[in-house]
């Protein structure tokens, strides 16, 4: 149901290549690896991630206000069991997906990170609402944002963000974790050719909208 | 809320009893406010508790930079029986900021208390458990003084971009 | 880590972890007699399900029984009476109502009602109704996630959905009377930001018709129910001389027997224009604390009955231009309103120097707000005396010598919202 959207120059190779194997051009470690890619382990891959996407298991971690809305995401009007994430578990040990949601305070900091260490591979984190993505209302000294001290996956805006929104944010992790990454607005604007591209410097982004190669584009 | 007279009354009434211990009153819009000396604030309280204000509401902390004495420990009670409030505002200074724990009077005390001496410094003498209670207990300085830095993180725009602590790997 | 005979084990013995917290002073007494029994000190929290939010709690249990407790706060601490120095009187509302994120109205109500009477600003009635719909609908909806999630807590996880939908019809009203579903910024000083828009009465009233039969419903559910009254009956007594030392009120005095509410103590916004009643509760323990927030939830629909009733005419936030901003179709034709426009978006309202406290009855307990102004645009300190703060400290007393199963289900009724707690 997703639009799938590789990039456009690996679909131009992967034609090429399927024309040389068609015409016999390609043989040995080359005929090899494509064989193996296009055929069985690209499914199994697949399978597995899409296993993985449709049954995460959120660990029960709340916060402050954000945490009445991840409450209401589970409620029946939007309902987070439609997409098989309703187990939502208690112990770091059980669960793949931590929903940061509310404000991280200093006193807070290292247990949430010892917390993420406790989940087991793989994880993902999602940071909902301003105050762990950003500073959020309060910008002052007894907040950290969740991005200096463990790696997240989704960002997701809101003061607190309405259930459909972390919905959002759920769905694009979703497919993110099934491979089916997608651009975001610059897909649906068809605006490629805006991002800023940092050569090859550290993976520290200087700007918040740049996009590093292999990564959902800060949408 | 006592009126202004009442108000002077019990102030007059405290001067006789604790000597020295009401160095000013304050009637601000319906809200009475006796100014204690510090040293003499348990005291003070004691005699407010036995006159009906029984029940301790709030207990906070103000600082008053740039007037001295900057810090200030405000006690708010209520007289259930009455309905009336009344404030004790007692005014301390960086140097000295030391007074009489309450916890003897309210046990409620004991956790307001705490949050004051974290966040402005002042010493509570007597009380069972001094130690900080928002900030972690290694934190150093008293953030809600009003010289203490708001902190936070940079607004990033493009111009200063550099600052930004980029993604957790 | 076990503790025997009162002696901790040697230093090297412990963990990084454990020796950080060894400022932290434990009892150690034995219990009754000359018996000497194995204390053990259990951390619950800041992450676990059952703690209402990031609530540390160290358990000292011989067996499953609670010898004492101490709550460790500051996990959610954001400093938010420090950013609301920084901002100007308007900007600190928003701020203000991220406090107790469950009663989100009241917390901007305390500040707006401080600093009205710091100014002397008169509200207009219909703003006063306006305002009284609303905190009483926040009450209504706070009750709701109470009883949702203490019913989790204690096993009636369909309880949980039930009363989150519930929350959603509220919550649909909210949006429909400010536009957002909470920290809705509705309340500002010199009444409300909106008038109530076509629509919202006849959805209030189908809500307000509703809203007592799904009541009842969960009444059915719990009251009579045998788990629900073997586990709350009897447990978590605290006697009332105890509760006033420690500074609690709200439900958990009015369980007690104390019918003190500030609704009608101390009435602010015309609350003393309804007629509605305080239930109180007999014996003091859980279960009284149960119903009583129970059927409070009635009350409060009786008082958004007849303010809608009684909604009288007239503007919906003060005339004065020095305060509010005036309505935007004036912004087009007359001078002034531009120029008030700007120096309020800009600057913002100067209040006169004074101070001032501002108490009024949250779903939790007395929520008062103090407010000093320099004179300035800005507020010098903003203080909330928030129930949740000081009702934690009633926690202790409750829970010694129960069980750890009663130590949930004491914490479940408590009521404590995190969020009022750190600040």
């Amino acid at each position: 149901m997703e639009v799938t959207r590789e990039a456009l120059d690996d679909f131009r190779v992967r034609q090429l290549k399927a024309r040389d194997m068609l015409r016999g051009d390609l043989e040995g470690e080359e005929l090899e690896r494509y064989v193996e890619q296009s055929v069985l382990t690209t499914t199994l891959d697949k399978a597995v991630k899409w296993a993985r996407g449709n049954s995460f298991f959120p660990l029960t971690f709340g916060l402050a206000c954000c945490a009445i809305e991840m409450m209401a995401i589970v409620g029946a009007r939007m309902d987070i069991a439609r997409f098989g994430w309703e187990a939502f578990r208690a112990s770091p040990r059980q669960a793949d997906l931590i929903i940061l949601s509310g404000r991280v305070s200093i006193k807070m900091a290292p247990v949430i990170r010892r917390i993420y260490d406790q989940m087991l591979d793989p994880k993902w984190a999602i940071s909902m609402g301003a105050c762990c993505s950003s500073m959020g209302v309060f910008n002052n000294y007894a907040l950290v944002p969740a991005d200096k001290f463990m790696p997240i996956d989704v960002h997701v805006p809101g003061c607190p963000p309405r259930p459909e929104a972390l919905m959002h944010g759920v769905l694009r992790l979703r497919d993110k974790v099934m491979g089916n990454e997608s651009a975001g607005w610059r897909d649906r604007y068809a605006a490629y050719g805006t991002e800023e591209i940092l050569g090859e410097t550290s993976g520290e982004s200087a700007a918040i909208n740049v996009y590093q190669p292999g990564d959902t584009a800060g949408a | 809320m006592p009126d202004a007279t009442g108000l002077e009354l019990t102030a007059q009434e405290l001067r006789e009893a604790v000597p020295d211990s009401i160095l000013d009153t304050e009637f601000h819009r319906g809200r009475a406010a006796l100014v204690a000396d510090p040293g003499k604030t348990h005291a003070v309280l004691e005699r407010l508790r036995a006159n009906g204000y029984t029940f301790l509401a709030s207990l906070h902390g103000v600082d008053y930079y740039p007037e001295e004495p900057r810090l200030g420990v405000i006690y708010e009670l209520l007289d259930m029986e009455r309905v009336d409030r009344i404030s004790v505002k007692a005014r301390l200074a960086t140097s000295e900021a030391r007074i009489k724990s309450v916890v003897d009077i309210w046990v409620g005390a004991n956790h307001p208390e705490r949050e004051v001496y974290d966040m402005f410094g002042v010493v509570f003498e007597d009380h069972p458990d001094l130690r900080r209670i928002l900030m972690p207990e290694d934190y150093e300085g008293y953030p809600q003084r009003r010289d203490f830095p708001v902190g936070g993180e940079p607004v990033l725009f493009t111009f200063n971009e550099e600052q930004s602590y980029g993604k957790w790997q | 880590m076990a503790v025997s005979d009162g002696t901790t084990p040697p230093q090297d013995q412990l963990s990084d972890y454990r020796r950080r917290e060894q400022s932290i002073t434990i009892s150690h007494e034995a219990s009754q007699g000359d018996e000497r029994h194995e204390l053990l000190t259990l951390n619950i929290g800041p992450h676990h399900p059952a703690t209402h939010g990031v609530l540390r709690l160290l358990a000292t249990l011989e067996g499953e029984v609670v010898r004492d407790i101490m709550p460790i706060i500051g996990y959610v601490h954001t400093g938010i009476e420090k950013t609301a120095e920084d901002k100007s009187y308007w900007k600190v509302i928003p701020v203000v109502e991220r406090m107790d994120y469950l009663a989100y109205y009241f917390n901007a109500m305390a500040f707006c009602g401080a600093v009205e009477t710091l100014m002397g600003v008169d509200v207009p009635p219909r703003a006063q109704y306006l305002r009284v719909i609303h905190l009483e609908l926040n009450r209504i909806m706070s009750h709701l996630v109470w009883l949702g999630t203490s019913a989790l807590d204690l096993g009636a996880v369909s309880m949980f959905w039930y009363c989150f939908r519930e929350r959603e019809t509220i919550l649909d009203l909210f949006e429909m009377s400010s536009g957002q579903r909470m920290h809705t910024r509705y309340i500002q000083v010199g009444g409300v930001f909106e008038d109530i828009p076509t629509g919202f009465a006849a959805r209030l009233r189908a809500f307000l018709k509703e809203m007592p039969v799904r009541a009842d419903q969960y009444a059915d559910l719990l009251e009579k129910n045998q788990i629900v009254v073997e586990r709350l009956r009897g447990t978590g007594i605290v006697d009332q001389p105890t509760l006033l030392e420690l500074g609690v009120t709200g439900p958990l005095l009015r369980a007690t027997g104390n019918p003190w509410d500030l609704r009608k103590a101390q009435p602010y916004s015309s609350y003393d224009h309804f007629d509605f009643r305080i239930p109180v509760g007999a014996v003091g323990d859980n279960y009284d604390r149960f119903r009583v927030r129970h059927a409070e939830m009635y009350e409060s629909v009786k008082i958004i009955e007849q303010a809608l009733e009684g909604l009288p005419e007239g503007p919906f936030i003060t005339p004065d231009r020095k305060i509010a901003l005036p309505p935007r179709h004036e912004l087009a034709t007359s001078m002034e309103a531009l120029i008030h426009h700007f120096k309020l978006v800009t600057e913002g309202f100067r209040v006169p120097p004074g101070e001032a406290y501002y108490p009024l009855e949250s779903p939790r307990g007395e929520l008062g707000c103090f407010v000093r102004s320099d004179g300035s645009a800005k507020p010098a300190r903003v203080h909330m005396r928030d129930p949740s703060f000081h009702n934690l400290q009633a926690l202790a007393p409750m829970v010694r010598d129960g069980y750890i199963a009663d130590l949930i289900a004491t914490l479940a009724m408590l009521d404590p919202i995190l969020g009022g707690i750190d600040r």
